[in-house]
């Protein structure tokens, strides 16, 4: 996993709420049997239209998503996590992600960064006024910084660690084997089996 | 230290717990299917990695699979590939896998609990949301990501984020025409799609101790929609009756043994709850979606809501954007909104009481002209159980189609879609913009209206059929 340090780049505002897996990246594209290419998906049915706002021509090359509450409901597909980072985005700003898809992002070094929906607002009203204003995503610190706007925000230390080092959780979780061992020898021999092995 | 339901699942699955870490979780069932594993095993690969306990681990396939002809090869090659994937996949690595033709093949959260596999007190996870069905058994279980699908596959272990608990309390007795589907849609309006957030949701109350295992995995399987980590409740006799027997279940000695770890699986008396929601069954109703996510719901006697009557400025413009995708003008009452497809079936509602309800509707009457009907059994064992029973007759007689094991148009994945425009009715459990196709209109019901709707052409219920009444068949 890449790590995540800190991060500036411009915003696409996307004034919506609620804006589930389904439309982050539609059930067809899922057919897919690798983590790339999930770029041309990215909302693509909002995307038929041309005023959408990731078609506006001068947020092309933004890397910061700005979204409305409840980002991330629905499917739990990791697929709208690749997809926005393949299109290029590196953060997501909500005032609410839903929990899976937090799970998902962070463990794909895709830093989504929870703000009060005031300051929300204002990076929307900063990005539609002036859309070559930049904002910068700061982990070492924990802020999220742009012009007239500074905000902190709030990440569980471990999560933070694992992003600011771009660890990886299966090697982590490898290093304690023994404690698996210790509780497989210890689980009760009624739990289900799927098989005789 | 008294403690909730959840909190004693958890707690007995603590592989490793150290100060500033998340707790590292053993998980005792891990379910696969074929849309949210092909990068995980990719990933194993390339670290040249096991899958730890294939004891633990069962593949199907579902998503991706057609209900027609089944013995043809896939039409759609991208699909194809996909199940081919999974395939060859479950082979190399070992894992147990139930392909389209299997008699065990199905939608993966109905077949986990038909073969007695979802137990008590286990933690139970799957690349996919509604994992939370399971939690209908007072399982701990949740959907995860892809990478988390390598880490199980890897290490049968998760570390996780502990999680905050919602009691949602149903009083009193759900009225005669109302089902689990109309409960769990009432709750996600109540709370909201956001609502449940960072919780376990432990649904306990009179009204759902009376509700059937299948009535209860329904609720559960929804609690994702109200952004809830998992659903669950406790285990009682109903769900010993349920498990006893299966492929899958304890037996003998170890039948007792589990008898008396799951007999200690209740909330305690004096455990305190995050967060608790209230519901008197009594005020229930048929209910169904007006909107474009499962929040937005009424019961079937409303009308579609008016967005200026949201006091909420991000609610208002949601609802506004939602009834310009559905085409519906506020104040039209929803008993009025015609239907094109009627579906029933997911894991939601396709198992073998919602389709003993969809006919028991459809029994001596007519699907109305123009609409189509789709009834697709969660499993092949659904299917074989509902043919035994002479349902599929009935079906077909009313001019419903009746189809092969799936998720068929729960989602777009495979052939049966929407086109841009259409509406439905479906049992299923989401009606996002473009789930079940492209530009598709979908309201969310319970089987009950499913089949009412089918026959008048509108959302109705079964109590609005008392005029078209013919001696019902079943
Ligand atoms: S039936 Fe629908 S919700 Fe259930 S697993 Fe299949 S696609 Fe997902």
């Amino acid at each position: 996993m890449e790590a995540f340090t800190t991060h500036t780049g411009r915003v696409v505002p996307l004034r919506r709420s609620n804006v589930d897996t389904d439309q982050i990246i539609p059930a067809h594209w899922l057919k897919k049997v690798t983590r790339d290419g999930f770029e041309d998906g990215l909302f693509e049915a909002w995307r038929k239209d041309p005023e959408f706002v990731l078609n506006q021509p001068r947020h092309q090359g933004a890397s910061v998503l700005v979204a409305g509450s409840d980002f991330g409901t629905g499917s739990s597909r990791e697929h709208a996590v690749w997809a926005l980072q393949n299109y290029g985005f590196r953060a997501v700003i909500s005032s609410r992600f839903a929990d899976i898809f937090r799970g998902n992002s962070l463990k794909n070094g895709l830093l989504t960064v929870v703000l009060p929906q005031a300051a929300v607002e204002a990076l929307w009203e900063l990005a539609e006024s002036d859309p070559a204003a930049e904002v910068t995503v700061d982990l070492v610190q924990r802020k999220v910084l742009a012009r007239g706007i500074e905000e902190g925000f709030a990440l569980d230390e471990n999560a933070r660690w694992r992003l600011l080092e771009g660890l990886d959780d299966i090697s982590l979780t490898l290093k304690n084997e023994a404690d698996v061992v210790a509780y497989e020898a210890g689980r009760p021999a009624f739990k289900p089996r799927t098989q005789v092995v | 230290m008294a403690r909730t339901l959840a909190e004693k699942v958890w707690d007995d699955h603590v592989v490793r717990r150290a100060e500033g870490e998340p707790d590292l979780l053993f998980i005792d069932l891990h379910l696969l299917h074929e849309v949210t594993s092909p990068q995980a095993f990719d990933g194993l690969r390339k670290n040249g990695r096991t899958v730890r306990r294939t004891d633990l681990t069962l593949a199907t396939e579902d998503h991706n699979t057609p209900t027609l002809d089944i013995d043809k090869p896939i039409a759609d090659p991208v699909s194809r590939i996909q199940l081919e994937t999974l395939r060859k996949n479950c082979a190399d690595f070992g894992v147990r896998l139930h392909p389209l033709g299997d008699v065990e093949q199905g939608v993966v959260h109905v077949v986990g609990p038909q073969l007695g596999l979802t137990q008590p007190g286990t933690t139970v996870v799957c690349g996919d949301s509604h994992t939370s069905t399971h939690g209908a058994f007072g399982a701990l279980a949740f959907g995860i990501g892809t990478s988390q699908v390598e880490h199980v596959l890897a290490t049968q272990t998760l570390p996780l984020a502990p999680f905050r608990t919602m009691a949602v309390t149903v009083n009193g007795e759900l009225p005669e025409d109302v089902t689990a589907k109309d409960l769990i849609l009432a709750v996600i309006t109540r709370i909201g799609t956001g609502g449940g957030q960072g919780y376990v949701l432990e649904y306990r109350g009179e009204a759902i101790e009376k509700l059937s295992m299948e009535a209860r995995m329904t609720v559960c399987n929804m609690s994702i929609e109200a952004g809830a980590r998992a659903g669950m409740i406790a285990p009682d006799a109903t769900t010993f009756d349920y498990l006893r027997g299966r492929d899958h279940a304890p037996q003998g000695a170890d039948w007792d043994a589990a008898m008396e770890y799951w007999s200690t699986l209740r909330t305690d008396d004096d455990a305190v709850f995050d967060h608790e929601v209230v519901i008197e069954a009594a005020e229930l109703a048929p209910f169904v979606t007006w909107g474009t996510n499962p929040g937005q719901g009424a019961p079937l006697s409303a009308r579609v809501p008016d967005p200026a009557g949201f006091a909420e400025e991000g609610e208002r413009i949601a609802a506004e954007k939602a009834l310009e995708y559905m085409g519906l003008t506020a104040g039209t009452p929803l008993r009025e909104v015609a239907v094109d497809t009627v579906f029933v079936g997911s894991c939601t509602n396709g198992r073998i009481e919602d389709l003993r309800a969809a006919a028991s509707v459809l029994g001596g009457r007519q699907v109305a002209e123009g609409v189509r009907m789709l009834v697709v059994p969660g499993s092949v064992r659904v299917a074989l159980q509902a043919v035994e029973e002479g349902l599929d007759k009935v079906f077909t007689a009313a001019g419903a189609e009746w189809r092969h094991a799936g998720c068929s148009m729960c989602l777009g994945m495979n052939p049966d879609q929407l086109s841009p425009g259409e509406r439905a009715a479906s049992t299923s459990n989401r009606n996002f913009e473009g789930r079940q196709g492209k530009g598709g209109r979908t309201h969310l019901v319970s089987p009950n209206v499913a089949a009412a709707t089918a026959v008048l052409g509108h959302l109705a219920s079964p109590a609005d059929l008392s005029d078209v009444r013919t001696p019902a068949g079943v």
